[in-house]
């Protein structure tokens, strides 16, 4: 049995600044998780994946991370995907303490 | 102080100009991320959640203020101000940028310091008592035995191979702060009846997925025996150890599945051909490192200062009381620096913090700072005339906390907060416990109690052996706190056990004070530490605070 496929983004890491980038539909790569394109068919899901890491010298570790989509754009279906969208919890460190 | 005799700086300035060519061509596009990871990995720089994070050594957890100045100057120039001390004695920069980090190294090579990373399956640190060479109830300084076995270790022909990797620590004093029976091999410093020096062998423990404490395998160990016995267990470990299952490679399984007679047996069988080709070169290498760990000139002072404050002054008698152990020699004191200031991070201390630390180690402790396991900077040879003018410098940068062993005095691993590989997170858990206790002013009372939190099944945070041991995983999505009783990380090491089902994050902090609430109400007396208290009742009143009497949670556990 096929399983659902749920609504996914394409993330990475910054090559430079190692930080938490998502990919967005003009092939940029923004630090906001609002600004990600969302992939809701699960081939055009492994095409965009694949282009996205062929892009070495940009990001590192690309990967499809499940969202749910929600009023001002998609959200982290799950808590790691939450604290990699904010920064760290003990400091305002990160993204979040940056204009993005 | 000592260091490293094969200390190379050229070694370490060609290995920096290797990475800095390497950063280049990475960034340019040459080298992709699977070629470049490895070379990366060697120079302790890693991957992380929100960015980059680079790992620096620093053997037996020991600085000089020179060191430590430069750490606070590279947090400061690259970082954002401050540094994490961990669980394994190094510093973690978490967010240094990938093209500032060959300028990080060499700020590091200026003081002798570097990045690079034991890796691969051999015998790698080892680990000695951060209390080496300072500690009253000290045999012998452990840190000549480890450093010999490390010169004997690096590079050994025979074991570049292992079925996985292998740690060794050390402990020179019979109240054991190396952990060693957590450890591939243990040894514990000792002497026999007849007054020789020796080691008492402990095999086969371990933290990690499967923790196990480790199992005696020669009692009596004479000095001059230790390497020709210590390449008998690891060629032993090498020959039956298993390598199609890497979750079964460490030598605690080999243990296991052959039993320690049978594994002290062939260990014995192996020593007995090994002995005979030692001719006592090691024993001349071993006199020269051990004078070069002579300890510092202690100087004969009164300390009339110390006894004064500690009469008049509230405040520094109860940072006296937890932070200070006792000291070799006379007058002299061990001071431990808390980085667990009520609701910080546990192991943060900012730049200028560490200049200040930097600064009374030159003043006043033989320009000697060491890093504990439990996340905590240690002055080790302080002269108590001092510790007032200490302690009031440390006041004043937010270091004076008087938490030693407290409930407070936490270890948490960086856990999801930072951790790639972290299931949740602990350092909120950590700052949410201390906090609370804090305000409920218990913790004096409370007394002597240990705490570790991991955040995932590594155990970086050495959970297992906590006291109260707290595990984050992720179970089905969400956060969730499995809780550990009993455990213990001394001589009388222990491993912990499950109290039942787990806790969300919001019900971690008041499962915490229910533990702690039946401890009070079920000791003896103020002198009956949680550990004991744990070790005469058991586990079930502990368990009936936590679940009820009748919960079904705790029946399904
Ligand atoms: S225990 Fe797990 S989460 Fe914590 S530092 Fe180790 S690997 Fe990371």
């Amino acid at each position: 049995m096929a399983a659902i496929f749920t609504p996914k983004v394409v993330t990475a890491n910054a090559l430079l600044e190692g930080d938490v980038v998502y990919l967005t539909d003009a092939d940029t790569w923004s630090r906001d998780l609002e600004q990600a394109e969302v992939l809701t068919d699960e081939a055009d899901a492994q095409i965009r994946l694949i282009e996205a890491s062929a892009r070495v010298d940009e990001v590192v570790g690309v990967y499809l991370a499940e969202v749910t989509p929600g009023s001002t754009g998609p959200e982290p279906a799950h808590f790691r995907e939450a604290f990699r969208a904010t920064g760290p919890s003990n400091y305002s460190h990160g993204k979040q303490s940056e204009a993005l | 102080m000592y260091r490293y005799t094969d200390f190379d700086a050229a070694f370490v300035a060609t290995r920096n100009a290797q990475f800095r060519a390497q950063v280049e061509r990475r960034i340019d596009g040459s080298l992709t991320e699977d070629e470049f990871k490895p070379l990366r990995l060697m120079n302790g720089l890693y991957l992380q959640l929100h960015a980059y994070m680079l790992r620096v050594a620093i053997p037996y957890g020991t600085l000089n203020s020179a060191q430590l100045r430069q750490l606070a100057y590279i947090a400061e120039r690259w970082d954002k101000g401050y540094g994490h001390f961990t669980t394994r004695q190094n510093i973690q920069f978490n967010w240094p940028k990938l093209r500032d980090v060959p300028d990080m190294l060499d700020a590091l090579a200026e003081v002798q310091m570097h990045a690079i990373q034991t890796s691969g399956n051999t015998i790698r640190n080892v680990t000695a008592d951060h209390f080496a060479g300072a500690a009253a109830d000290e045999i012998a300084d452990p840190r000549p035995v480890a450093e010999l076995i490390r010169q004997w270790s690096t590079d050994h022909p025979e074991f570049q191979f292992l079925p996985r990797k292998f740690k060794i620590a050390v402990t020179g004093s019979p109240n054991d702060r190396a952990v060693t029976k957590a450890h591939d091999i243990g040894l514990r410093m000792i002497r026999n009846d007849a007054g020789k020096p020796g080691f008492e062998v402990i095999v086969g423990g371990g933290l990690g997925r499967t923790p196990v404490i480790g199992k005696i395998v020669r009692d009596f160990l004479p000095e001059a025996d230790l390497l020709p016995y210590l390449e008998a267990v690891v060629s032993v470990w090498n020959l039956l150890g298993r390598r199609d299952n890497k979750y079964k490679s460490r030598i605690k399984i080999t243990v296991h599945e052959h039993g320690i007679d049978d594994i002290r047996a062939r260990v014995e069988d192996r020593f007995a051909l090994l002995r005979p080709a030692f001719s006592g070169v090691d024993q001349q290498l071993f006199a020269q490192i051990k004078s070069d760990f002579a300890p510092p000139a202690f100087e004969d002072r009164d300390t009339a200062p110390f006894d004064q404050a500690y009469e008049q002054d509230s405040v520094f008698r109860s940072w006296a009381d937890t932070n200070l152990s006792d000291h070799r020699a006379p007058g002299h004191a061990i001071a431990q620096i808390s980085l667990k200031a009520h609701g910080a991070t546990p192991g943060d201390a900012s730049a200028d913090q560490m200049r200040v630390m930097a600064d009374l180690a030159a003043r006043y402790g033989h320009d000697e700072l060491r890093i504990s396991h439990e996340q905590n900077i240690v002055l080790p040879h302080v002269h108590k005339a001092d510790l007032p003018a200490i302690h009031a410098a440390l006041k004043e940068a937010g270091l004076a906390t008087a938490n030693i062993g407290r409930i407070s005095d936490i270890i948490a691993c960086p856990g999801m907060d930072y951790c790639a590989l972290a299931t949740a997170r602990s350092i909120p858990i950590a700052q949410e416990i201390a906090t609370r206790f804090d305000q409920l002013k218990l913790e004096h009372e409370v007394g002597d109690l240990k705490i570790k939190i991991s955040g995932c099944i590594n155990a970086c945070g050495h959970h297992h052996v906590g006291h109260i041991g707290v595990l984050g995983l992720d179970r089905a999505g969400v956060e969730s706190y499995q809780i550990t009783l009993g455990g213990d990380h001394t001589e009388n090491a222990a491993i912990g056990q499950r109290t039942g089902p787990g806790f969300a994050a919001d019900e971690i902090v008041p499962a915490i004070e229910r533990i702690v609430d039946t401890y009070l109400s079920e000791r003896l007396s103020a002198d009956e530490a949680f550990i004991d208290t744990f070790a005469r009742v058991g586990m079930t009143p502990f368990k009936t605070a936590l679940y009820g009497e009748n919960d079904k949670r705790a029946k399904a556990a």
